[in-house]
Order: C-alpha cells, then sequence, then structure tokens
C-alpha cells in the first residue's frame, strides 16, 4: 500500500506545476462553497431572527360568542374550551404538529420587594416555548416543564426585560415574585423577538386553572402546522377546524362568532419562499463551482493521462494488471483533490468563521441585521469533505478508464 | 519452450489485412533465434504475440507448455510479467524513474518489498556493469547504458524468454556490437532469446535465423 503512494509521488514531484493547478482549481472551487454555503447560512440566520415565530406556520383559536340561534340554542351563547380540546382536534387533523392550551389574564401586578410592574399573566404548557420561540438561554433556568403542570407547582418564567425591572442586576432563579397576593417561585428567564414592552409571564396551565378560575376553559388554543404550503389548503384548513368546533360545541358552522381562528400562514408562505430560494440559489451555484472544480481536474487527468499512455504501455508490458493502472490514477486525483481541496475547505471556514467575529462585534447588542453567524457547522464540513473525496475517485475515474484501455503495443509505438 | 500451431492474425482496420497466413514453429529452450523480415512481412506481429501483447485468431500458443489463448487483460499481465522480458528499439524507460526503479518496476508489479526489489534490480545493474548509474535518469545517460538498463529490467523477474525487437536499431555500430555482446552472454547463461530485426549484422550474431515472408516461415538457416 506504501508502495503506491511512493509511486504517485515521484508522478506528482515530476509535474510539479501541473499538480499544483490543478489543485488550485479544486482548492477554489471548495473555497468559494464554503464561503457561499456560509454566506447562506448568514442570510439564513439573519432572516430566521427578523422574521421571528413566522417561520412556523401557526394557528390560534379563541373562544367567542355565537350570533346565530342554532339547533334550539339562543344565540349570544358563550363557548367553553375544554381540556379535551387538544385531544379532539389531534385525533380530526394530522396536520397539527406542537399544540398548546392557555389561559390569559391580563394586567395582573407582578411584585418583588418594592418593584412592581403589569404584565399578562399566561398559563401555559412546555411545548408553548417551542411555538413563538421563547428562548432560555444557558445559566438562565429554565422553561415550564411536565412536573410543574402535573404537580400545579407555583413556579414562573419572566421575560428578560421583565427580570431587569425587578431584580436589576440580581439573579432572579431562586426568587419568589408575588402575584395577586400569592408567591411565585421564579424558574427561568426567557428571550424572544417580542418587542413589546410588556411582555407576559408564564405560569404552569394547571395552575392558572386552579388559581384563576377552574370553571372557565382555556382563553387560547395555539397550534403549529405541517404540510399546508398553500393559500388554498390554508383556506380550506381553516373552516374545517371551524366546522370541527361547530360540531363539538354545537353551534352554526356558517356563525363566524362561535370560535375566532386566525393563522400565520400568509406570513409564513413568504418565509418558506424567501428560505426556498436562499436554499436553492446556494445549491444551484455550490454544486455548479464544484462541478466546474471536478471537470477541471478530470479534464487536467485526462491530459496527464495522453501524455503518460506510453509509460502506461510500458507499465502494461511490464505486467501492470488494468487495476493496478485504474488504482495509480484514480489514488493521484484522489489525493491532489482530497489534499487541496482540504486547504481551500480549511481557509473557507477560517474566512467564514472571522466574518462571524467583526460582525458578531460591529452589531450593537439586540439590534437586528440581515446578516448573522455567516458559518458552516460541522454536519457541512463532514458532507463537503465526502464530496470531495466522491470529486476526486470521479475526477480521476473517467481518464483512469481511458488509461486502462490503452493497448500496449500501441502504447509503445506512440512517440 | 515456444510451440506455434498454425497461428492466424488478421487486422481488420478498413479492409481486412490477413498478416500471419498460418505460421508453424518450435523454439527450444536456450535458444538464440533471430526472426527476419522485411516491413510488412508480419515479424512485428509475431513478436507481439509472442509476447502476450496482441491476439491471434486461430491456432494454438504454447509457452512453458501453458496455452496462451483467450486470456482476460489481468491473466495476460500476469503472464508478461512472469514469462517474458521486453528489450525494445526505443529503451522504453520510464523517464521520471531513475535506472534502479525502473530495473524493478517488474518486481513491483509481483509485490516484492521495495527494500527486496531494489537489491534484485541493484544486483542485475551491477552484471550489467552499471552500478555506478544506478541513481542516474535516463535522460542522463548514453544509448547503450539505457539499452543495458533495459535489459537489465528485462531479466529482473527472471523469465523464460527475452523478446527483443530491433535492440540495436536505435545504437550505433560500435554501442551494437556491445549490445549484441551482452545478449549472446544472456543467452549463453541459458536464457532463450528471441530478437526480431532486418539488420544482417544483428543476425548473424544469432545462432538460428527464421526467415518471415508475407506472413509465412521462409527458410530457416544455422548460423553454426
Amino acid at each position: 500500500m506504501f508502495d503506491i503512494w511512493q509511486e504517485i509521488f515521484s508522478t506528482i514531484k515530476k509535474n510539479k506545476l501541473r499538480t499544483f493547478l490543478t489543485g488550485f482549481a479544486m482548492a477554489w472551487g471548495i473555497f468559494i462553497l464554503i464561503i457561499l454555503l456560509g454566506s447562506g447560512n448568514g442570510l439564513k440566520n439573519g432572516s430566521i431572527q427578523s422574521y421571528g415565530s413566522s417561520q412556523k406556520n401557526i394557528m390560534y383559536l379563541w373562544p367567542g360568542r355565537t350570533s346565530i340561534p342554532y339547533k334550539g340554542f339562543q344565540k349570544g351563547r358563550r363557548i367553553k374550551f375544554e381540556d379535551d380540546e387538544e385531544s379532539y382536534l389531534k385525533r380530526r387533523f394530522g396536520e397539527i404538529d406542537v399544540f398548546a392550551s392557555v389561559i390569559e389574564k391580563y394586567s395582573m401586578v407582578i411584585s418583588y420587594g418594592q418593584e412592581y410592574s403589569t404584565v399578562t399573566v399566561s398559563g401555559t404548557q412546555p411545548s408553548y416555548a417551542f411555538i413563538n420561540n421563547l428562548e432560555v438561554k444557558a445559566n438562565n433556568g429554565r422553561f415550564l416543564n411536565e412536573m410543574d403542570l402535573l404537580e400545579k407547582r407555583k413556579v414562573i418564567v419572566i421575560h428578560r426585560k421583565l427580570s431587569d425591572l425587578l431584580f436589576k442586576a440580581n439573579n432572579p432563579i431562586g426568587e419568589y415574585v408575588v402575584v395577586n397576593k400569592i408567591a411565585y417561585k421564579v424558574v427561568g428567564v426567557y428571550d424572544d423577538d417580542n418587542t413589546n414592552d410588556t411582555p407576559p409571564v408564564y405560569i404552569p396551565y394547571t395552575t392558572a386553572k386552579v388559581i384563576f378560575d377552574p370553571t372557565a376553559g382555556s382563553s387560547e388554543l395555539v397550534f403549529t402546522l405541517d404540510g399546508i404550503t398553500t393559500e388554498q389548503q390554508g383556506e380550506d384548513f381553516e373552516s374545517s377546524v371551524r366546522n370541527a368546533e361547530a360540531e363539538k360545541h354545537t353551534f352554526d358552522p356558517t356563525d363566524r362568532r362561535g370560535v375566532y381562528v386566525w393563522n400565520m400562514l400568509a406570513d409564513y408562505l413568504q418565509t418558506l419562499n424567501v428560505f426556498g430560494a436562499i436554499n436553492s440559489f446556494i445549491w444551484v451555484i455550490g454544486i455548479g463551482t464544484l462541478i466546474a472544480g471536478i471537470v477541471g481536474v478530470s479534464n487536467i487527468m485526462l491530459i496527464t493521462v495522453k501524455e503518460r499512455t506510453k509509460e502506461f504501455g510500458i507499465r502494461k508490458a511490464l505486467g501492470a494488471s488494468p487495476f493496478s493502472i485504474l488504482k495509480l490514477i484514480v489514488l493521484e486525483a484522489l489525493l491532489v483533490t482530497g489534499f487541496f481541496g482540504y486547504i481551500g475547505m480549511v481557509a473557507g471556514v477560517g474566512i467564514t468563521e472571522l466574518l462571524a467575529k467583526i460582525l458578531e462585534n460591529s452589531t450593537p447588542e439586540g439590534e437586528m441585521s440581515v446578516f448573522s453567524n455567516p458559518t458552516v457547522d460541522l454536519p457541512i464540513v463532514i458532507s463537503a469533505t465526502l464530496v470531495l473525496v466522491i470529486a476526486g475517485i470521479l475526477a480521476g475515474y473517467f481518464p483512469a478508464r481511458k488509461a486502462v484501455k490503452i493497448k500496449p503495443i500501441e502504447a509503445l509505438r506512440y512517440e | 519452450m515456444i510451440t506455434l500451431k498454425n497461428i492466424n492474425k488478421t487486422y481488420n482496420n478498413g479492409s481486412p489485412l490477413h498478416v500471419l497466413k498460418g505460421i508453424d514453429l518450435i523454439i527450444e529452450k536456450g535458444e538464440f533465434v533471430s526472426i527476419m523480415g522485411a516491413s510488412g512481412s508480419g515479424k512485428s506481429t509475431l513478436l507481439n504475440i509472442l509476447g502476450i501483447l496482441d491476439n491471434y485468431d486461430d491456432g494454438e500458443y504454447y509457452l512453458n507448455k501453458v496455452l496462451i489463448k483467450n486470456l482476460t487483460e489481468t491473466q495476460s499481465a500476469v503472464y508478461r510479467n512472469k514469462m517474458i522480458g521486453f528489450v525494445f528499439q526505443s529503451f522504453n524507460l520510464i523517464s521520471f524513474k531513475n535506472a534502479l526503479e525502473n530495473v524493478a518496476l517488474p518486481l513491483y508489479y509481483q509485490n516484492i518489498s521495495r527494500k527486496k526489489r531494489n537489491l534484485i534490480a541493484m544486483e542485475y545493474l551491477d552484471k550489467l556493469g552499471l552500478k555506478d548509474w544506478a541513481q542516474h535518469m535516463p535522460n542522463e545517460m548514453s544509448g547503450g547504458q539505457k539499452q543495458r538498463v533495459a535489459i537489465a529490467r528485462a531479466l529482473v523477474a527472471k523469465p523464460q524468454v527475452i523478446l527483443a525487437d530491433e535492440p540495436t536499431g536505435a545504437l550505433d555500430s560500435k554501442t551494437s556490437v556491445e549490445v549484441m555482446e551482452i545478449l549472446k552472454e544472456v543467452n549463453a547463461d541459458g536464457m532463450t532469446m528471441i530478437i526480431v530485426t532486418h539488420d544482417p549484422e544483428v543476425s548473424r550474431k544469432t545462432r538460428k535465423i527464421i526467415h518471415i515472408k508475407d506472413g509465412v516461415i521462409g527458410n530457416i538457416t544455422n548460423n553454426d
């Protein structure tokens, strides 16, 4: 095995300039690919920040009052969301992905020591954080969990702004805040893309139900949807949900006021289109660049094979099997593409990381930027390596097949 | 050693060209034979068939009692490697390898370790008086030296037979004589030697001359 590398090195050494030019083409290709992928990621990260929760297709339901008499019921009847809404809707609609019920109380006073503020208190479930992009950063505790709900714990998750207001620079985790004469233990501080001045605080759904009003239903249902990608589908789905609710709560399906349905499909579709466009742009350019690199290497290898026709003829006459010739060329291509491709990759990753550092330092805290963290992550680097290997084999294989077909007699006559 | 029975070969480039028209030939072990003929007589084709570089259409070719017929590329590579040593008119050394590496190349294809094959190759270079030239590249050597390297390379795998195609064609007359002397010595050690040539000076040095004309064997003359 070591011997064949020595064979390859001796030919590479003999053709330093050619090897370098080939390799440079490859390194450049991979370098550009990494830069592109990094820029694409930067664009994507930037848009995720500015689009916020609209990257998910979210639907909201609110209970209302009926406006049309139906099946003996008077109009003006209040619709109540029961605790079985989740299982009812999920059973009916496979499109529903993540579901959360909410009980909301507005204008509640929250206080810690001498500091106080007025906030909306939302009793909800752990899944709510995912749906609305609430992020509890490292060292900031946690969001609500299932145990909180199961034990109806009096725990609370507050927004960073509220934390800054109530606790100043102190660590709020483990401290107790008072809402409506009841003390809640702060378990987490969240950040989100909300620009609202008084973002809500979150307590367990079950706790809220017990404390606020055990007989009142949920004040909001919210869930994400999968597989709805056109406006028509969105409208159809909306009316199906309305019909299902009308059936469950016995009101006229044409009554728009029984249950209010709202869905972020338009925003979502726009985001989807933007991301789709960015992704296909990157892929088209990236694959194009790479193919150019592969064709370049393959082309030069083809010329190499032509130049070395006589050598391969000699080798064959001396007893080289077709496979050994194939191996020689493929491995040489692999070595050249692999080595220089790796250099290009390292350079590309270095540049993107550097750019990310500069961008991070130049963007003021809390401000949005269209371009953020333009780096590639490990899976991309690994797949780029894989692509390199495949590119090397491809670049070598076609010329090698040509070399294998050389007939020794013809090659030896070739001057 | 070599037995040819009714070998026929036709090239089909445009109009069919019947090059070998039933060659019957027996060459014994240790013989020193030259094959002579004008250009177009079929002597090069015969050499290519003997060297398993080319296929034949009809007939049988036994090399050391092995029937050489319808072999795959890989099989013929193995036979070429183990049984046949080539010496060419234009030397056919690999230009970016030094003399030692060139001589060691057939052993590389036998998967012999680098150390061992360099040792063996050096031994053969020494036999041909080129020990001091082992590290030189082909373009630093004279024609005679290059041909001696090629002969060392042909011998290094201990083949059954050496096939030489106009071995002195590219050399001046003085060097030609030297190279022929070397081939004679190699033959004296028991190696079967077949030389294809159109040069009477060369064939005179061999012990048996086989004349070939228009694809058939003509008269065979013994030089002793």
